[in-house]
């Protein structure tokens, strides 16, 4: 439990950084199509990012973990809720590190 | 002697009172009945009338059949836990006149498997508090000889008193949410027990505690609702128990 509590603090950490880095330009500026490639491209901040995806993968699917096993218990139920959460939390970081990816391999 | 005693007691005549209230008892045995139904009993009553006493009065004198557990009378031995009126209580330590209405309902206690009628099983209360490890564990002891008793000071005893008058009635599990979903959670009596060990200074087996309820249904399974420290009867306060543990599993506290 001390990696939800982990992550939840990281995440609170470098969302307000994401935020604040938002508000050196206009809301709508900010999601025009060369605003977003710029960000990813930017290497620095293209990091953060993808920490700030593993944080909120690992803090959300653990969280949904201990909220399914409170509502049911049994041994074959509780291990396909840990794995299959851990499979949805990898699947969920691979897909947003793809994007990232993509458009720094020039891809996009 | 003891034959008079008893037949002295069997023979009791009723409450006499100008007051009654009507007492809803649940009743419900898991072998025969699919569903819970409420008998009524109009029961006469003092101010100093105990709802267990109403139960006894309606056993002797309307239904013998009542199912109930019940020993000390006087909030010692917690057996004789209960729901009344919607709220975990203990039946001997509640009177009659406190409750301020007409009908009085007694259910079985939730999250308890039930036995019959009022009576509950604690085979997992038991179960749980035992896995906690509630006794002081250290290499040496007071007994052998050239060895001294374990002193402590004031402040040291400040630390866990409340949480030894836990008296393993079961109220606070009883009141607990998460006990109703979640059938594995250790609950607020054994982790409030667990924490009257952790922090009683003369105990060394902190560690071992810390990693029992360090568990996928342990301790990080409480959601703070507090309810188990509003039913207890003897005023310990397992959630505050829970919190302090925690400091310690998050090193706020050694």
């Amino acid at each position: 439990m001390k990696i939800h509590y982990g992550t939840a603090l990281a995440a609170v950490a470098l969302v307000a950084v994401h935020i604040l880095m938002r508000l050196t330009q206009g809301f709508a500026e900010s999601l025009e199509y060369d605003s977003v490639i710029a960000n990813y491209k930017f290497i620095p901040y293209a990091g953060m990012l993808e920490i700030i995806l593993i944080l909120l993968s690992i803090h959300g699917f653990n969280g949904l973990r201990v909220i399914l096993l409170e509502l049911k218990q049994g041994r074959t139920y509780e291990k396909a809720v840990s794995y299959g959460c851990v499979a949805a939390m990898i699947a969920l970081i691979a897909y947003g590190s793809r994007t990232i990816i993509m458009v720094n391999t020039g891809m996009t | 002697m003891a034959q008079t005693s008893l037949a002295e007691e069997n023979a009791s005549t009723p409450l006499s009172s100008s007051q009654s209230i009507t007492l809803r008892i649940a009743r419900y045995n898991p072998e025969h009945d699919s569903a819970k139904k409420f008998m009524e009993f109009n029961v006469p009553y003092e101010k100093w009338t105990t709802v267990l006493e109403a139960i006894l009065e309606v056993k002797k004198h309307f239904d013998h059949s009542v199912a109930v557990r019940y020993s000390c009378r006087q909030a010692t031995c917690g057996s004789c836990g209960m729901i009344i009126n919607g709220k975990p209580r203990l039946a001997c330590f509640t009177k009659i006149s406190e409750l301020n209405s007409n009908v009085i309902t007694v259910e079985p206690m939730n999250n308890f498997p039930i036995i019959r009628d009022l009576a509950v099983k604690f085979e997992r209360l038991f179960d749980t508090h035992h896995k906690v490890k509630p006794y002081l564990i250290r290499d040496d002891t007071e007994i052998t000889t050239n060895t001294k008793e374990f002193l402590q000071s004031p402040e040291e005893l400040e630390q866990y008193i409340q949480f030894s008058n836990c008296i393993k009635c079961g109220l606070c599990n009883s009141a607990c949410p998460t006990m109703a979903t979640d059938s594995s959670f250790v609950g607020p009596q054994a982790l409030a027990q667990a924490y009257r060990y952790v922090a009683d200074s003369r105990d060394k087996g902190k560690d071992d505690r810390l990693k029992i309820i360090d568990d996928s249904h342990g301790i990080w399974r409480c959601h703070f609702a507090g309810s188990c420290s509003q039913v207890c009867p003897k005023g310990v306060d397992p959630a505050m128990g829970i919190q302090l543990l925690r400091g310690y599993m998050l090193g706020f506290r050694s």
